[in-house]
């Protein structure tokens, strides 16, 4: 806090931006999954990049208060960007990142002016569509994407020079583990800015911004955009990562089960996208092997019961809990 | 005669309806203007012609000096027309500090700064906890909006307008909801407010409107029926006829 609010008799507070212990454990987890499943860094990595989708859905929908039905648009659009790419020639992984990112990011901006005409019902039916147009271009065009064959023949460099994909998916894990974190970092610091403030504000109260001055439809379209990005990414390093792009990339399916993912980690949390996509896939994973024919409904099971008992999802339980014992409550 | 807001020649109309009716209102510089009328005078609706709300089908809306008909809300926010809303519109989980702080970011062209944190400009923390002891509400700087009295959020409310730095603010029923026993805090804050901002109060309590208004314009059924001082209005016979019933006294 700043002296002369403190001379004002403000009380100083934790701020909320600083880094908690908490936090500082979290991110050592998938370090220590890395010693302790060394046969599943597969699956470790696909948490990974999910992660960081569900985090640019958290970033529109948690944050600024848009609901979508269709985010796979840009996490397709940004596996197809990198895999072509990588299948002509283009194969430098980073090199790839930035170009979905852009691609993406500029489909974003395209769409947000269609998107923020609308209200709730509005937006979802604009995202949905957006992302079935994009599904059954990508379906048409089979000599350039592959159809429903998907994508072949990537070739992904190794990575900054020295770090070869190997079979084992070592590299894939740090290199999605890596994007994750850096891309977590960045989001946690515009959340916590005068611009993340202010799409909180529009989310609460939207009827309220424009009166404080806010130009409230180019903030939205702003972390429209930087959503879009993030999800072109998160789609490229799939599409590296596997060597592979199928035509579920843009999938419906994709897009409803992103939403229940955030949904049951916590929208509007940082952490509650991470959480929710560990909780969700390790679930998915173990339940699939243990039932794998009826896994779907101890699946739907487990949802209806996290939702029951904590309603904004696993980080508002968290926070409860946390709160009930006196502790310095949830991380934000 | 300087004047801080006018219209010219107001018209909205709803389909058939006409809900302002040629209002050409003048509200000098400095002035505690009040607007006053019945239920249903049209009195919300030219707030909302006013601040951009809604747009007019003729007329014009003009803010020191310059024609601002055509601007947004949040351009005439910036050029120093600010607003309270009768129903309260806060940020019901954001802190007291927090909402205010916004509001102020938002006036020093910080609102789309997106790396630094929030508590890292200063100078917008201390505005808005200068503000807040103002109206004093430092002590609730931390609580959250939603926990707070009724009375206590109405002064959010003005210290939301207020942190736009007006020249012109327009308080839409500030007392409305408020409990007597916090109305006073309420109306001695409202007449603290600094002599250099133009106000105009749009208002049912009678006994507000002649403690504090200097100039007061009567609206009735969406046209200005008339204007003038507190003295002239409480002894004016065509005001007495509308508000037959209701007791006037200076």
């Amino acid at each position: 806090m700043t002296t002369l609010a403190l001379q004002a008799g403000l009380a100083p507070v934790r701020r909320a931006d600083h880094w908690r212990p908490a936090e500082l454990v979290f991110w050592l987890l998938p370090v220590a999954a890395y010693f302790i499943f060394p046969d599943n860094l597969v699956l470790l990595t696909q948490i990974a990049i999910t992660a960081l989708f569900c985090l640019s859905l958290d970033l529109i929908l948690g944050y600024a208060g848009i609901v979508s039905l269709g985010h796979a648009a840009f996490f397709g659009l940004g596996a197809y960007a990198a895999g072509l790419l990588a299948a002509h020639g283009f194969g430098d992984p980073l090199l790839g990142l930035g170009v979905a990112a852009v691609v993406a990011a500029a489909l974003g901006f395209v769409t947000s002016l269609l998107v923020l005409r609308g209200a709730d019902l509005t937006r979802l039916m604009v995202t949905l569509g957006v992302a079935m147009m994009l599904y059954e271009l990508a379906n048409k065009l089979t000599p350039i994407t592959g159809g429903v064959d998907g994508l072949q023949g990537i070739e992904v460099l190794p990575l900054l020079g020295p770090f070869e994909f190997d079979l084992y998916g070592k590299t894939a894990f740090w290199y999605a583990l890596a994007v994750l974190f850096v891309l977590f970092w960045v989001a946690r610091r515009i959340v916590h800015s005068p611009f993340g403030l202010s799409l909180k504000g529009i989310r609460l109260n939207v009827g309220r911004m424009p009166a404080l001055g806010t130009p409230v439809n180019a903030r939205l379209a702003a972390v429209y955009t930087l959503g879009a990005a993030y999800a072109g990414i998160a789609g490229a390093l799939l599409a590296q990562t596997t060597q592979f792009v199928a035509l579920d990339v843009l999938s419906f399916n994709r897009s409803a089960e992103l939403l229940l993912i955030l949904v049951l980690g916590g929208s509007g949390s940082l952490y509650g996208a991470l959480i929710g996509t560990i909780v969700f896939m390790s679930a998915h994973h173990l339940l699939s092997e243990l039932n794998p024919q009826y896994w779907q409904f101890w699946l739907g099971a487990l949802l209806v019961v996290i939702v029951l008992f904590a309603r904004d999802g696993v980080m508002g339980g968290l926070r409860r809990i946390g709160a009930r014992f006196g502790a310095n409550g949830g991380t934000k | 005669m300087n004047y801080a807001l006018q219209t010219r020649n107001l018209v909205k109309k709803f389909g058939g309806f006409v809900a302002t009716n040629d209002v050409s209102l003048n509200v000098e510089a400095g002035a505690r203007h009040a607007l006053i009328g019945p239920n249903g005078a049209g009195k919300t609706t030219l707030i909302n012609l006013l601040t951009g709300f809604l747009e007019p089908t003729s007329g014009e809306v003009i803010l020191n000096g310059t024609n601002v008909t055509q601007l947004a809300q949040h351009q005439r926010v910036k050029r120093g027309l600010a607003r309270t809303f009768q129903i309260n519109r806060l940020f019901a989980d954001l802190t007291v500090l927090d909402s205010v702080t916004m509001a102020v970011n938002e006036r020093l062209g910080l609102g789309a700064r997106f790396w630094k944190p929030v508590a890292s400009y200063a100078e917008a923390v201390d505005e808005a906890a200068h503000l807040l002891a103002t109206l004093r509400l430092l002590d609730v700087a931390h609580e959250k909006t939603r926990n707070l009295a009724y009375g206590k959020q109405r002064l959010i409310e003005i210290a939301l307008a207020l942190a736009a730095k007006p020249s012109v603010l327009l308080l839409d029923e500030p007392a409305a909801g408020v409990p007597t026993s916090e109305s006073r805090e309420l109306f001695e804050s409202i007449a603290n407010l600094p002599r250099d901002v133009t106000i105009l109060l749009i208002e049912h309590d009678m006994d507000l409107v002649f403690r504090f208004a200097d100039q007061i314009s009567v609206l009735v059924s969406g046209a200005v029926l008339t204007e003038g001082t507190p003295e002239f209005i409480a002894n004016n016979p065509k005001v007495k006829e509308v508000y037959l019933g209701e007791a006037i006294s200076v």
